[in-house]
């Protein structure tokens, strides 16, 4: 299989600040490839590196075999973005924000304009494609944002937390169109803080943390490998269990009202404490992504 | 520098397109100015104080008032049109509508979308004082053909402005600190260029220091093309403007380069 993106002990300093301190990874052709992390993890400075635009500090960076202090150009022909925040042309309707970003990669009005209501008919937007951008929703402007990142037919395409502050419909919306997307092989490069996004979404991901790449794989793998298949939730912390805990040798987590039992035998060990301890509520659960997360950065806040 | 040459190309000229696109869709509002502020100028100027100074001497010889001021007008319109276009509206776009950060990500070099915004700067000083020149036409002020120089030299003269302009853009912290070189660099300008009263009236060392002025020079020019003379003592103006303009706009876009790739 191809690979789109190389990355070898990546590097991204401002000044005394490490944004990004040597990660390595490759991103191959028709994946769906996520960074996971919370904020400040170094999610946006690797992409801002990739689409060329912030200078690598040190380490080497290809994408497409281009390396990106060669020719960002050629890389930059190929690649669509979607940033974080919202900066579509508000001076402009919403299909005249495409045509005019197709200018930008030197694609003919006519080829523009079929391409335009190709996107928007895809995107569930041409019926709004006289309107305003002020008169979007943030659901609408961000589907409209990833139509004009794929403007140029992108080969890789950049979703720097596409779904970020939008409401429950809006994000199953986009993923609807990413998971598609997928399907016709694309390859994908997608940031975000959702756990379940990132599930959902990605082939495989890596979970990034002051940024350095703590783990790398397809997520239900991760999940496996890190926390096991289950997750035995105990409420109101009854005394005894912690040091049972810790004398049976389960993984866990005592946090202030809840203790969280990392297991593959989730059923078992449920049984022997409702025997023994009485908990509030005690539940089992299949372990996620959310619990590697956690487990991996900590559950301090951040910022 | 060559490396900086190199991040030039010619799709520069879309981000041109696109401010071109923009300006259309809000052309009304756009053309109140131009249009506006030169009979508003001419009417208080030329029959308030020109009720009182009829003709002034300029060069030797006695001119109308209104005569005078009118290219003074022009000159003015490409200074103003020229430096807000890079100063306040390439400030919204940099930074509330965040334009750039997604032009950066197609094709284009951050140099080619600053090269676009000077163009287009001069540009709009170009349009600004081609729409003025038509409303001071009417009150026959103007000699033509001579003074169809002035909408090629109003570009040149534009560039130097916008490139002015985009260097405080690289620099200010926020929006409301353009109030500094506003009224540092672009009210006196204004008022002291020429632009109301000729500067043989005032001291020897205040008309050399007005003669660095770069609008000192636009206005001499325009004025010179209205009053139907040419080209007169022109090219030394034109070459002072181009020596100045060349270094201010590559300035300007490495200040800006500065100020946007951390």
């Amino acid at each position: 299989m191809s690979i789109v993106i190389t990355a070898k002990g990546l590097c991204k300093s401002y000044g005394d600040l490490v944004a990004v301190g040597g990660i390595d990874f490759a991103i191959r052709a028709g994946e769906c490839f996520g960074f996971l992390g919370p904020n400040g993890a170094g999610k946006t400075s690797t992409v801002k590196m990739i689409h060329c635009f912030a200078p690598i500090t040190s380490g080497s960076l290809t994408v497409f075999g281009i390396d990106v202090k060669e020719d960002p150009r050629s890389i930059k022909a190929r690649i669509g973005v979607c940033q974080q925040e919202d900066n579509l042309d508000p001076d402009f309707s919403v299909a005249k924000n495409l045509t005019v970003f197709a200018r930008y990669f030197g694609i003919p009005a006519p080829e523009a304009a079929r391409r335009a209501q190709e996107l928007l008919e895809f995107m569930g937007l041409w019926e709004r494609r006289n309107d305003g951008i002020r008169q979007l929703s943030g659901g609408l402007k961000r589907r409209l944002v990833i139509a004009r990142a794929l403007i140029n037919r992108p080969d890789l395409l950049i979703l720097d937390e596409p779904t970020t502050g939008l409401d429950p419909q809006s994000r199953h919306q986009v993923w609807d169109r990413v998971r598609t997307l997928r399907k016709q092989g694309k390859t994908i490069l997608l940031t975000t803080h959702y756990m379940d996004e990132a599930q959902t979404l990605c082939d495989r991901l890596v979970i990034m943390d002051h940024g350095k790449i703590l783990v790398e794989g397809p997520p239900t793998e991760l999940v496996r490998r890190g926390v096991g298949k289950e997750v035995v939730e105990v409420w109101g912390a009854p005394p005894g269990l912690a040091d049972h805990a810790r004398q049976s040798g389960w993984t866990f987590e005592n946090d202030t009202d809840q203790v969280l039992i990392y297991t593959d035998h989730g059923e078992a060990i449920f049984r022997e404490i409702a025997g023994r301890f009485p908990a509030e509520r005690c539940t089992v659960r299949t372990a996620g992504l959310e619990d590697l997360f956690l487990k991996l950065t900590g559950r301090e806040l951040r910022e | 520098m060559k490396r900086l040459l190199r991040a030039f190309s010619l799709r520069s000229l879309r981000v041109w397109q696109r401010n071109r696109d923009v300006y259309f869709v809000t052309w009304k509002t756009n053309l109140v100015p131009p249009l506006l502020e030169p009979i508003l100028y001419l009417l208080a100027f030329g029959a308030g104080i020109g009720a009182l100074v009829k003709t002034v001497p300029y060069r030797g010889e006695m001119i109308g008032y209104t005569q005078f001021i009118a290219p003074g007008l022009l000159a003015a319109q490409v200074m103003f049109q020229a430096f807000f276009e890079t100063t306040y509206n390439t400030f919204v776009r940099m930074y509330y509508q965040r334009t750039f950060d997604a032009i950066v990500t197609t094709p284009l070099s951050l140099e080619d979308v600053m090269a676009g915004e000077l163009l287009w700067g001069a540009t709009k000083g170009t349009i600004g004082c081609g729409v003025m020149m038509v409303a001071i036409s009417f009150f026959g002020l103007i000699h033509y053909p001579q003074a169809l120089v002035i909408i090629p030299f109003s570009f040149l003269a534009g560039l130097f402005f916008a490139g002015l302009g985009l260097c405080f853009t690289g620099l200010v912290p926020q929006i409301d600190a353009f109030n500094f070189p506003v009224f540092l660099f672009i009210m006196p300008m204004f008022l002291f260029s020429g632009t109301f009263f000729p500067l043989d009236v005032l001291p020897r060392w205040a008309q050399l220091l007005a003669e660095i002025l770069p609008l000192t020079h636009v206005s001499h020019v325009m004025r010179e093309a209205c009053l139907g003379r040419l080209p007169g003592r022109l090219l030394g103006s034109v070459a002072y403007l181009v020596v100045i303009t060349v270094p201010l706009a590559l300035l300007g876009i490495t200040l800006m380069r500065r100020r946007l790739v951390k």
